[in-house]
């Protein structure tokens, strides 16, 4: 059972049915949201086609080459979500990322943000997943932040602005993505 | 495993878990793919040497100038880089590229819509503000402590 009462089997079938309701509606207007936007960058692409078409089809195929990029980051985090849909209750996420976490919610926020890879937006889907499973807000904006710091961009980084400079602003980041996670708590409330 | 079998019996099984998964991503789907749309367009309409020009000479205003370049552009951080070293090279000052390289990344207006929609409006709203002021912050304490350790 969870802190409201809810045990796990309840909440599966609470899922699966639609009683939850909340999430259901969520998804329905995100999907709504996605539509009209999808929509409207499409339109976007219509008129810059009229005014440029060579730009615009080099535009289109760029965006294919970033699909293809990120076609199996993507496959991933739907395995990671299915692997947090089934062996992860609420109680665990509370627990490890939760209003009790404490300094162990934030490494976990800070690591767990530097280590991912892709761009940030593939990873909103799952970050909306944890925290309706009681993940803090503040722990989701340190990993959105720390997704800047990429381990294997490091070497270009140096090249460019030196070592100095690279493991100053690593350090400040990292310091600062725990601010920005309390400040955004602060302000939610 | 099938839906039925999962509300009969009320226990969660590994099949149904990834099902929910894919489900629940694709309704970030359109989302996520007008994101993509839209880094296209960025990277074909939006010049390196249009972003160099809009440098002044002056550090407080192109560190300020920087952090809403840096904002409003897309990509790859590596690109933010290149188009970083380009600016010093060009003589931009150091507090001005590095707002630059900070709000590329941890600012994203081109991602706002999908994380407004996926995340909660006010969360994006808060968080993009906070991440463009501590674009600015992080900038500067970094260039002052470079400066004293050298």
């Amino acid at each position: 059972m969870n802190e409201l009462g809810i045990s796990r089997e309840q909440g599966a079938v609470e899922e699966v049915t639609g009683k939850a309701g909340g999430g259901t509606q969520k998804r329905k207007k995100e999907l709504s949201h996605g539509l009209y936007f999808l929509g409207f960058v499409l339109i976007l692409y219509l008129a810059l086609y009229l005014l440029e078409p060579t730009s615009t089809q080099k535009a289109l195929r760029a965006s294919g080459e970033v699909l293809v990029t990120i076609a199996p980051i993507l496959v991933v985090i739907i395995g990671f979500m299915g692997i947090l849909n089934y062996f992860f209750t609420p109680k665990t996420i509370a627990k490890y990322a939760g209003q009790g976490s404490g300094a162990k919610g934030w490494i976990l926020a800070v690591t767990t943000g530097i280590l991912s890879h892709g761009p940030i937006y593939i990873w909103y889907p799952l970050l909306r997943e944890l925290r309706e499973q009681g993940m803090r807000s503040g722990l989701v904006a340190a990993f959105l932040y720390n997704r800047a710091i990429k381990l294997p961009h490091l070497p270009l980084m140096v090249y460019y602005f030196g070592t100095l400079f690279v493991v100053v602003l690593l350090v400040y980041m990292v310091l600062v993505s725990v601010i920005v996670g309390k400040l955004l708590e602060l302000i939610e409330g | 495993m099938n839906v039925k079998q999962e509300q009969g019996s009320g226990q969660k099984t590994l099949a149904g878990s990834f099902v929910k998964a894919f489900k629940s991503f694709s309704m970030s789907l359109p989302l996520l793919l007008g994101v993509v749309l839209l880094l296209g367009l960025f990277r074909v309409f939006v010049t390196n040497a249009m972003i160099s020009a809009v440098f002044t000479g002056a550090v407080v205003r192109d560190t300020v100038i920087g952090a809403v370049i840096g904002s409003v552009s897309a990509g790859s951080a590596i690109i933010s880089y290149i188009i970083g070293g380009e600016l010093l090279t060009a003589n931009v000052s150091l507090f001005a590229v590095a707002a630059f390289i900070v709000a590329w990344v941890t600012v994203g207006v081109v991602q706002f819509p999908a994380e407004a929609a996926i995340l909660g409006r006010r969360f994006a709203i808060t968080r993009n503000i906070l991440s463009f002021i501590f674009a600015i912050a992080v900038a500067i304490v970094t260039v002052a402590t470079v400066e004293v350790l050298t």
